[in-house]
């Protein structure tokens, strides 16, 4: 537990009631005490804009009737639950995997993608920018401006481009101008910083297509919305095959949209165990990993305030992690909402235990996951060994090809991890 | 003896433009180029602005272009932090002119806003600009800045609704930051008549002087605007002059409508 995070008991049952009510984000885009909206003066009109077309739009008939039909065709939803019967005789615990990873472009980041590209089009943007990471909310969001057609840009940290390249290559041949950013970290953070900078320069004209739950309101209530198709389809899936709920559901935590689409539908269901897992990285330090609901405290980063990796100037620290999709030092407000109010559970996984659970998955499934996910992974490895017999639902968030760069040069180096 | 800080920001700016000439706002980032030449580059930019803008670097400047990143990333290099700024201020023979510091919301969230406001008007600083702490989010540092006079400035830019323009220049103190296009800092702007004609919306509508920022480097653009604002903030011009080590002084004073032509401000 987070020792910079206390609350009281009963400040913990009202913001879980709040939350349950459905009274989060309240009208100032806040989840409890995170949240808010902390940008320059030239994006207001822009995130105002957003709010309103996406009040008026998202849940309404013909729009939810689009998106459910690209979603249907184009993406291939609803995913499969998949057992996993070889993973749970090695672990003790029925394991069952939501299929994310089965998603057009081979990750849940698709989901959100189309769902703001189609609200986009409806604001009658010229443009899309999008920031990524991992590469997998780049390609998503160059697939979706394809199919609408809409002109797209995606900022990408330099070293990501390299660890991430085979989707570098999958963004341009799906026509999106990809632009590397040298400043800052060099990562998802800086990638995020320069896509704003773009967006102010055209806030009424740019759609700003962002890729996690993160980011000013209403961003991360729109993520929420637009993901949490994961948990409803994955708990209906899993009561007809098993007439019950799951005992725990497990999801991987970066910006925290995979996982937030995921537990959304659970958080209701008191009896199930919901747990996200962050990038532990090297070690438990400051700067040797990205676990920012595990090790860091309130601040606000890129119009958010939330749970960050900070020194004690408030300047942001470098984090590190082997998966680029959680390589971030802040996390959506709705998390640090849920860790606060004791209703989910976050705990990490280091490098070594993510790059283990890859190699096990691959082999016992014949799944290759996306190195985000195999932190999820990792953490119901865990989990199973205390809870033999039980049964967990595990999003699959992702695909793990993009990964062939740093698997190369790890597990498939010489005499590592893979032991044959 | 009895003017609070955010009343002599704003005698400041009033004064120069009652000469005849916008305010001069310069803007450096402190420690950039040398943190061991912070008090000498103050007051070297001091003895050519009406306002001098310190800012605290911060690892995520978004509302900055590559001047300022840069400057910002040099600064952290050399352990400039608020504390560090703050220190300096109170042991330095502080220039007359008065002093604003430019930061983030982080850094001065994570110092505690109640001892930011005591230690900022020990210091001398009559006010503050934080550009990602939009009108909305900022009830609370208003609060804990007004327990010392210390003034919250708000900026205004041209996608600024109407409605929401005369909100924000009514609760801005010290002035009122009218951001001169939509973009981040260090740009070269033309100034067309569209966003005169939009500063001259901000003057109107605003109770406290205005300053034109963003883009401006030229004794062109200050004299255009003179008719229009009180005062111009000039930031990543001054810093590239700061980082070329030439005089910061001079360059400032060139850029005074009255002031001989030199061929340095011309373009
Ligand atoms: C496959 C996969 N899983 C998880 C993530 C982490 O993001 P989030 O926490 O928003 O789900 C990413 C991000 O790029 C990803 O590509």
């Amino acid at each position: 537990m987070n020792a910079h995070v206390r609350f009281s008991a009963d400040e913990q049952r009202e913001m879980l009631d709040a939350e349950l009510a459905g009274r989060f984000p309240d009208a100032r885009g806040r989840f409890g005490p995170y949240g808010g909206r902390y940008v320059p003066e030239t994006l207001i009109p822009a995130l105002e804009r957003l709010e309103a077309g996406m009040r008026e739009h998202l849940h309404r008939e013909d729009f939810q009737r689009e998106l459910g039909s690209q979603l249907r065709d184009w993406v291939g939803r609803p995913t499969a639950l998949s057992h996993a019967p070889r993973l749970s005789a090695a672990w003790g615990a029925d394991i069952w995997f939501k299929r994310e990873d089965l998603a057009h472009t081979g990750a849940h980041k698709i989901n959100n993608a189309v769902g703001q590209a189609l609200l986009a089009q409806r604001l009658g943007a010229r443009r899309i920018v999008a920031e990524t990471g991992a590469g997998q909310h780049g390609v998503a969001t160059a697939a979706a401006c394809a199919r609408l057609g809409l002109p797209c840009v995606v900022y990408m940290g330099a070293i990501d481009m390299e660890r991430q390249a085979p989707n570098v290559g999958r963004m341009r041949l799906l026509g999106a101008e990809v632009v590397p950013v040298t400043g800052g970290d060099q990562t998802l953070r800086a990638a995020i910083d320069e896509a704003l900078r773009d967006w102010v320069a055209d806030p009424m004209g740019t759609f700003y297509l962002l890729g996690s739950a993160v980011g000013p309101h209403p961003y991360p209530y729109l993520v929420r919305e637009l993901q949490s198709i994961i948990g409803r389809e994955a708990r209906a899936q899993f009561i007809e095959h098993s007439g019950s709920l799951p005992d725990a559901v497990f999801a991987c935590v970066g910006g925290g949209s995979n996982s937030i689409g995921m537990f959304h539908a659970f958080v209701p269901d008191r009896s199930v165990e919901i747990i996200g897992i962050e990038a532990g990285g090297r070690g438990v330090a400051l700067g040797e990993n990205a676990a920012s609901l595990s090790y860091g405290w309130p601040g606000v980063l890129q119009g958010c305030y939330s749970l960050l990796l900070q020194d004690e100037n408030g300047q942001i620290h470098e984090t590190d992690s082997i998966s680029a999709g959680l390589d971030y030092p802040g996390v959506g407000p709705e998390h640090a909402l849920l860790m606060a109010a004791g209703r989910v559970r976050y705990e990490s996984a280091t490098d070594g235990e993510a790059l283990a659970a890859l190699t096990e998955c691959s082999r016992l499934e014949g799944i290759l996951p996306a190195l985000e996910t195999a932190h999820a992974l990792h953490g119901a490895k865990r989990w199973a060994e205390k809870n033999p017999g039980k049964r967990a639902v595990i999003c699959m968030s992702g695909r793990g090809d993009k990964d062939m760069p740093t698997l190369q040069r790890t597990l498939l180096a010489g005499n590592s991890g893979v032991a044959s | 003896m009895n003017v609070k800080p955010a009343e002599k920001l704003s005698m400041a700016i009033r004064d120069a433009a009652a000469r005849g000439e916008p305010a001069i706002v310069a803007f450096m980032t402190a420690g950039f180029p040398s943190a061991p030449k912070f008090r000498e580059h103050l007051l070297a930019v001091a003895a050519g602005a009406d306002v001098v803008e310190i800012g605290v670097p911060f690892t995520d400047p978004m509302a900055d272009g590559m001047t300022i990143q840069r400057s910002s990333q040099g600064a952290l290099k050399q352990g400039v932090s608020l504390r560090w700024i703050l220190a300096e201020l109170a042991a330095m023979q502080r220039p007359s002119a008065p002093l604003v510091l430019m930061s983030y919301l982080n850094p001065l969230l994570q110092y505690g806003y109640a001892k930011l406001a005591t230690e900022a008007a020990a210091a001398g600083v009559c006010g503050f600009i934080v550009p990602d702490l939009p009108f909305d989010e900022g009830a609370e540092l208003r609060t804990a800045l007004a327990k010392t006079g210390v003034a919250l400035v708000q900026m205004v830019t041209p996608v600024t609704t109407p409605e929401r323009l005369s909100l924000v220049c009514s609760a801005s103190e010290g002035f009122v930051y009218a951001v001169t296009m939509t973009g981040t800092t260090g740009k070269n702007v033309a100034v067309p008549d569209t966003v005169l004609d939009y500063l001259d919306r901000v003057s109107k509508a605003s109770p406290v002087p205005v300053c034109a920022g963003f883009g401006i480097r030229s004794r062109e653009q200050v004299a255009k605007l003179r008719e229009h604002v009180a005062g111009v903030v000039v930031g990543s011009a001054l810093v590239e002059v700061l980082e070329r080590g030439d005089d910061p002084t001079a360059w400032l004073q060139g850029l005074r409508p009255s002031a001989p032509r030199s061929p340095q401000h011309d373009g």
